[in-house]
């Protein structure tokens, strides 16, 4: 179709003179600023790309005026921030606990660096704060399995418990039901004397022997249990499973055997030491 | 008005157009609309209510959330591309397209078929791992059929064109289609381990993988998202507004720059990874560069309003369009400043870019979508209105503050999250656990779901305002012998 260019009466522009179904187009010159801006950004471009690296050749690439690369950035920050670390550090992972409880700046370096840890590596299981959850002990409460001591606490965070490192902390409780070493109504016998130790219902006299034969050699005949063993105290009415009556038969049907990592594969001395005094420090430290 | 071509003396009437297949997916969009919306919903409750996945596999975020994506995309922001782009290159071309109908059904079911082939993979598992482009091989393999139909129907519609010039909408949906089939096809190569199975191991490794996927992630973004919207907007909006585009010559210069560094852009994805320092400092600038070409076309939207602003009081309609815009304009400023490296090391893995992405999504796709779809329809269906265009205005205002809702949480809680997990305190320790920026994040993951909520409801009043302008006597063509599409 032949072109026809028509003054645009609100505009006062020419249009272009072409037209598609109705729509036209009017012959507006570019707009100054936006001209200008695009020109800005692409002078930062050209600026930015020949202080970093940038352009890619056959063997190598612009390395730019800056001698930036991001693996020296990332050296450069975490130097930063490790500075302020480094001398307390380097004085936690010589000093005892108790010369380290002893100076309160160090102590306290110490506290916050084992938050820092346990934020990072212990809250998916043992909760923000140390709460605990259903098979994942609270380490704010008393109430130890292999100890509250700091050196307990410090060989439970370096071994770990039954897992496969060599100095992990091993013991199993059988499966007596499911490995048939009792009968259903023996395990339930015993779930009936082991709510009882901590004073919930009435034990029997089969349960009670059933205990003493089978349960007392780790958990002693009191009931006390055996951080030795990591044999639970059955007495205190702190239950890692649940104390009702279908969590204890379960636990005793089918056992648990709860396990954690060996921190000393993954974490340095000084920080598995900033963790044992965190968590000991928590509330229930002996 | 009448058009000028029409009346010139000698020109061939216009011919028959085809027209029930763009009918079809006006009625799809919608659908496809309100499950993308829905789903979005959902999977925005689970992450308030975690329990919302009912331990159900097929019911987990990890499936629902392609799902959702490509709903939105693929299936709701697709359909509607197809559909306009029929519209659009017949009518500007003054030419049938290309194939005819039986092409244009084939094409728009086909691409039916392949989101439903996608979709079943997605609830069962079956999964590239490649954000946006999860379909698995057998699904790859007849979209690249489809999409090279919708190639030779668009090009050739283009080609038997009566106009002497092509209009500027077309070089949008072309740049879109032939960008897209590029990206599709380089990203998804792969090896099936069987024909009888779903399983396939892509043709890329390590660091390239990421790279390629990202190339085609962000030029999805910029091909799919940008320049196909862009051409409905370069049609649809001067159309309802019933005035010229604003400046030729902008349109050139933003087309062309646009196209050129979009492409580049993809490694501003991977800032601070294994991805080479000089790939991420071209991703970087080439984005800082893109602001300018992006803005072109808001300008070229915006400025067709002049002399027409009045218009936005009446027609709710073009509220939309131009509203879409605006989050056009939005969302291009922010993408620039999200890919500078400094900016990157807050943002990257937060919230924050969940909020940029949708306040494109929501803001510009859905928006400029809807205010296509209020023109188009009652003209489609040969209605001179929608049934209601009050609430037309109540879809707007509940959708927009949808928007603001979600971007805006989403702004706090990515900055929040950014902030928190490289927090330090004095000692040199960090000051948060991942843990705890999770759950400071919950009273925003609440407000984000209302949002979506808000933006859902709105899509409804759209669909029930759509079923009864369908379903609505035809008007009777007027004493003035008016057509509809004499336009």
């Amino acid at each position: 179709m032949p072109t026809k260019i028509e003054k645009d009466a609100i505009t006062g522009r020419d249009t272009t003179g072409h037209e598609w179904d109705g729509v036209k187009e009017l012959n507006t010159p570019l707009p100054t600023w936006w001209v200008y801006t695009f020109y800005a950004c692409i002078v930062f471009a050209v600026v930015y790309a020949v202080l970093y690296p940038s352009w890619p050749w056959l063997s190598g690439h612009t390395t730019g005026l800056l001698g930036y690369t991001n693996r020296t950035q990332l050296t450069q920050d975490l130097g930063e921030q490790a500075k302020g670390r480094f001398k307390f550090v380097d004085r936690i992972r010589t000093a005892s606990f108790e010369d380290i409880r002893k100076d309160p700046e160090l102590f306290n370096f110490a506290l916050a660096g084992g938050r820092s840890a346990f934020q990072t590596s212990c809250v998916q299981c043992h909760g923000a704060g140390g709460a605990g959850s259903k098979g994942f002990p609270t380490l704010v409460d008393d109430d130890w399995l292999w100890g509250g001591k700091i050196d307990q606490i410090y060989r439970t965070i370096q071994f770990g418990i039954r897992n496969t490192n060599d100095n992990s902390r091993q013991t199993m409780m059988p499966r007596f039901g499911a490995d048939q070493l009792m009968t259903a109504a023996q395990v339930a016998a015993v779930t009936d004397h082991v709510l009882s130790l901590s004073g919930k219902g009435k034990s029997t006299p089969e349960g009670a022997k059933l205990f003493q034969d089978q349960c007392a050699a780790c958990h002693q005949a009191t009931g006390k249990g055996n951080q030795e063993m990591g044999a639970p105290d059955l007495t205190d009415g702190i239950w890692l499973y649940g104390g009702d009556r279908d969590s204890v038969y379960r636990t005793i049907f089918y056992a648990r055997n709860g396990s954690m990592p060996a921190w000393s594969e993954r974490l340095d001395p000084a920080t598995m030491k900033m963790l044992a005094l965190y968590v000991h420090a928590l509330g229930g430290g002996k | 008005m009448s058009s000028q071509a029409a009346l010139l003396p000698g020109r061939r009437p216009a011919p028959s157009y085809v027209e029930d297949v763009i009918r079809t997916s006006m009625v799809l969009t919608m659908f496809w609309g309100v499950i993308a919306f829905t789903v979005g919903v959902v999977i925005a409750a689970q992450l308030v209510w975690p329990q919302l996945s009912f331990d159900n596999e097929h019911l987990t975020f990890g499936r629902l959330r392609p799902l959702h994506t490509s709903a939105a995309i693929f299936a709701f922001g697709g359909t509607a591309l197809i559909g306009t782009a029929f519209h659009i290159v017949q009518r500007t071309c003054r030419a049938r397209l290309f194939g005819g109908a039986p092409l244009g059904w084939f094409i728009l079911l086909g691409y039916q078929f392949f989101i439903l082939t996608a979709a079943i993979g997605y609830l069962t598992g079956v999964t590239q791992g490649k954000e946006y482009a999860e379909p698995e091989w057998y699904a790859d393999a007849w979209l690249t059929v489809v999409w090279v139909a919708f190639l030779i129907a668009y090009l050739g519609t283009v080609l038997k064109r009566e106009e002497p010039h092509i209009y500027v909408a077309n070089w949008f949906y072309l740049a879109f289609i032939v960008t897209i089939a590029m990206l599709h096809i380089v990203n998804n190569l792969a090896m099936p381990v069987s024909f009888g199975g779903a399983k396939s191991y892509g043709a890329w490794a390590g660091v390239q993988d990421a790279m390629i996927q990202w190339w085609y992630g962000h030029n999805a973004v910029g091909f799919f998202l940008t320049a196909a919207f862009l051409g409905m907007m370069y049609y649809f909006i001067p159309k309802a507004a019933n005035r010229p585009v604003y400046s030729y010559r902008l349109s050139i210069v933003h087309f062309w720059s646009l196209v050129f560094m979009y492409i580049w852009a993809g490694p501003h994805h991977l800032h601070y990874t294994s991805l080479p320092d000089w790939a991420q400092t071209l991703g970087m600038v080439f984005s800082v560069m893109l602001w300018m070409p992006s803005w072109g076309g808001m300008i070229n939207g915006l400025m067709t309003l002049s002399g027409a602003w009045d218009k936005l009081r009446t027609d709710p309609g073009l509220r939309f369009s131009v509203t879409a815009v605006g989050f056009y304009g939005m969302a291009t400023f922010e993408g620039p400043v999200m890919s500078i490296k400094a900016v990157n090391s807050l943002s990257h893995y937060t919230d924050w870019t969940i909020g940029h992405v949708h306040s494109g999504a929501l803001g510009w796709v859905a928006f400029i979508v809807f205010g296509t779809m209020y023109y188009l329809v009652p003209r489609l269906w040969g209605r001179t209105t929608m049934w209601s265009t009050r609430l037309i205005g109540w879809h707007y205002w509940i959708a927009t503050v949808g928007i603001v809702l979600y971007i805006t949480s989403m702004w706090v809680s990515g900055i929040m999250q950014g902030l928190m997990w490289r927090a330090y305190d004095e000692l040199g320790f960090l000051q948060y656990s991942f843990v705890e920026s999770v759950a400071a994040m919950h009273p925003f993951y609440a407000i984000r779901m209302l949002g979506g909520l808000f933006f859902l409801s709105g899509g409804l009043l759209m669909a029930f305002n759509m079923w009864r302008t369908v379903r609505s006597q035809p008007e009777t063509v007027g004493t003035d012998g008016r057509t509809v599409f004499a336009a």
